[in-house]
């Protein structure tokens, strides 16, 4: 399958949902062409509206909507979709519980030359420390499309983190995405990966070359950070006894710290983690930051070697 | 009484019939009328300073200062069903200025959603009445608040929903004036115009005052009407405790077309009550029991 960028997949999945309902608007700050909800704005004019750079507004104006029987898209880049706007969702979201979608585009540092600026690192964190909303990250294409469409058929309020880059699909067309559960890609008795997003394919790769040098790895694709699927890492940990973390995003908080929460109540194991280390991004092509942070297969890979190190005998 | 809500049987009016109410409802209060009003903002003040004092807590002010606005609007203007408060075709109050909550809740009560009792659980541990207006808990009120900018740009939300569906329900927004400071009123002041709203109506309690001190001690807003009327909107400006003016200017409102209106209702912080009046130190402080006896005798 050609790669493909989720948002790409979101804006075509957007136009799809709102021939099937016709209770399905959208709101955008300004940046349509760049989250691709401009599909929607000129499939359905009448249910799309541009809030101009007022994000604030546009999230409270979603939650009306919401208010008054409507299932609201929000979209915006991930920075501006999250801590832009971290009291609106608090207040006119989460705590009423309104059925509202922020799908925020252009998460991580895969934003490229834009620079930190435009680089959500935090937004993970920040999401989950909200009560009652949930928060996932699709992996590729398929899961985007699935996720999309799990999310307007599933009431209450919703963050689902996508990309800017073009990205390899590790699912096929018959995928089909369970909300808040742990997809096990690839099967191994030694270490644990889990990953969310573009990462999963790094996982993959990770896996692989393990693989060939004798290491059972378990690959897993955590696209549900919230509520996370615990019983999964649990079962990652009894059953492997080492855990590597992968994420493209601060170690402070999103799946990082939800899993090694998970661990420390239910089954204490080695975590190596596989993040930015509490700094901002920079300026760079998508791939050289990937290399810069430390975010590629053999990085995970070689993380995967650490905590089997750690490991007790 | 003439509560809009009451003239027409909560079980049997279907929606065309409401429609049908809305012309007219009130553009002739008697002077009956009136008095029926007046007399309903007495007893809403009296809830109001009671069940803060009871409280120990709470904001007397900023709601007191309300109390015209929301008693004509509850009582006389917006269609809506107490016993049915999430019918999809009432017309929506949002207060966005949460910490007036008290005076929320006593209209409400007074109106039937809930027993005027239960006023007196006022931030109470269990209490469906919290510190400020919260939707999850508390019959009638549309939008949880407290974080104060929000509700003109979520009241936007619903007067959309209404063009979207078709229906004619009217969305009403109450703002604070210090309220005004936040940026987010402003972003939400040019998307109304910009989408040409004209089935809602915000109304600035303009009572002078914020929490520290007067509003152009802490941040100048003038000239505010000016500035509305800059962004588009159909800008009154009237005496927010006449309750004749209330009504004209609510329903000069509801007449305008293609554009927002915005009344700017020139209040009395803390009014009714001489010791709380322009005081900013009754922003968020409860009387004590004594001030408590001495502002009902004030009242009442």
């Amino acid at each position: 399958m050609a790669d493909i960028a989720t948002r790409e997949v979101y804006g075509r999945t957007l136009v799809e949902l709102g021939g099937e309902r016709p209770d399905v608007v959208v709101l955008d700050a300004d940046v349509s062409p760049s989250t691709m909800t401009c599909y929607f704005a000129e499939a359905f004019p009448e249910r799309h509206f541009d809030c101009g750079i007022a994000e604030q507004n546009m999230v409270s104006i979603a939650a009306g909507l919401a208010s008054a029987g409507k299932v609201v898209f929000v979209s915006t880049f991930a920075v501006f979709a999250a801590p832009k706007v971290y009291d609106q969702v608090r207040m006119n979201l989460a705590q009423p519980g309104h059925n509202v979608k922020i799908v925020a585009t252009h998460g991580g540092v895969t934003v490229g030359e834009d620079g930190f600026s435009h680089q959500a690192i935090e937004d993970l964190a920040l999401m989950t420390s909200v009560p009652g909303l949930t928060v996932v990250v699709p992996a590729d294409g398929p899961e985007t499309e699935q996720v999309v469409r799990a999310a307007a058929q599933t009431p209450g309020p919703f963050y689902i983190r996508l990309g800017r880059p073009k990205v390899p699909a590790v699912h096929g067309d018959g995928y089909r995405f369970e909300l808040g559960r742990a997809e096990v890609l690839r099967e191994g008795r030694d270490v644990t990966i889990i990953a969310c997003g573009l990462l999963v394919a790094e996982a993959l790769k990770a896996a692989e070359s393990l693989s060939a040098q004798g290491v059972g790895c378990r690959a897993v694709n955590m696209a549900t950070i919230k509520p996370l699927d615990e019983a999964a890492v649990e079962a990652a940990a009894r059953e492997t006894g080492a855990i590597v973390v992968a994420q493209e995003h601060l170690e402070q908080g999103g799946l990082g710290g939800a899993v090694a929460q998970a661990l420390a109540r239910r089954y204490p194991v080695p975590v190596e983690f596989i993040s930015l280390a509490d700094c901002f991004g920079t300026s760079g092509p998508a791939d050289a930051l990937l290399e810069k942070y430390c975010l590629t297969g053999p990085h995970i890979a070689d993380a995967a070697r650490r905590a089997l190190a750690r490991k007790r005998s | 009484m003439s509560n809009s809500a009451d003239q027409e049987s909560p079980v049997a009016a279907s929606p065309a019939s409401a429609h049908a109410n809305r012309v007219g409802v009130f553009h002739a209060v008697s002077q009956k009328g009136l008095s029926t009003l007046q007399e309903t903002a007495r007893r809403v003040r009296r809830h109001i300073v009671q069940m803060i004092g009871k409280a120990g807590s709470g904001h007397p002010g900023g709601s007191l200062s309300a109390v015209e606005v929301l008693v004509a609007l509850y009582f006389q203007v917006m269609i809506h069903r107490p016993q049915e408060p999430c019918w999809p075709d009432r017309d929506r109050f949002i207060l966005s200025k949460g910490h007036a909550a008290p005076a929320l809740y006593t209209v409400l009560a007074e109106a039937g959603y809930f027993p005027t009792e239960e006023l007196y659980t006022l931030r109470q541990l269990g209490s469906r009445l919290q510190g400020h207006a919260d939707m999850t808990k508390t019959p009638g009120v549309e939008m949880s608040a407290g974080s104060v900018g929000m509700g003109l740009s979520f009241g936007i939300g619903t007067a959309l929903a209404a063009r979207l569906d078709g229906k004619d329900y009217r969305t009403y927004i109450m703002l604070g004036d210090g309220e005004c400071d936040e940026g987010q009123i402003w972003e939400a002041a040019m998307a109304a115009a910009h989408f040409k709203i004209d089935n809602l109506t915000a109304i600035v309690d303009r009572n002078d005052i914020q929490l520290t001190a007067h509003t152009h001690q802490v941040m100048s807003l003038e000239p505010l009407a000016d500035k509305w009327r800059a962004f588009g909107w159909h800008t009154m400006e009237i005496d927010g405790h006449d309750l004749s003016a209330v009504l004209s200017a609510l329903e000069e409102a509801r007449g305008v077309k293609g554009k927002p209106s915005v009344i700017i209702s020139h209040t009395v912080k803390g009014k009714g009550v001489s010791f709380m009046e322009h005081d900013p130190g009754f922003h968020g402080k409860a009387p004590s029991p004594e001030q408590v006896e001495q502002a009902l005798r004030e009242i009442g």
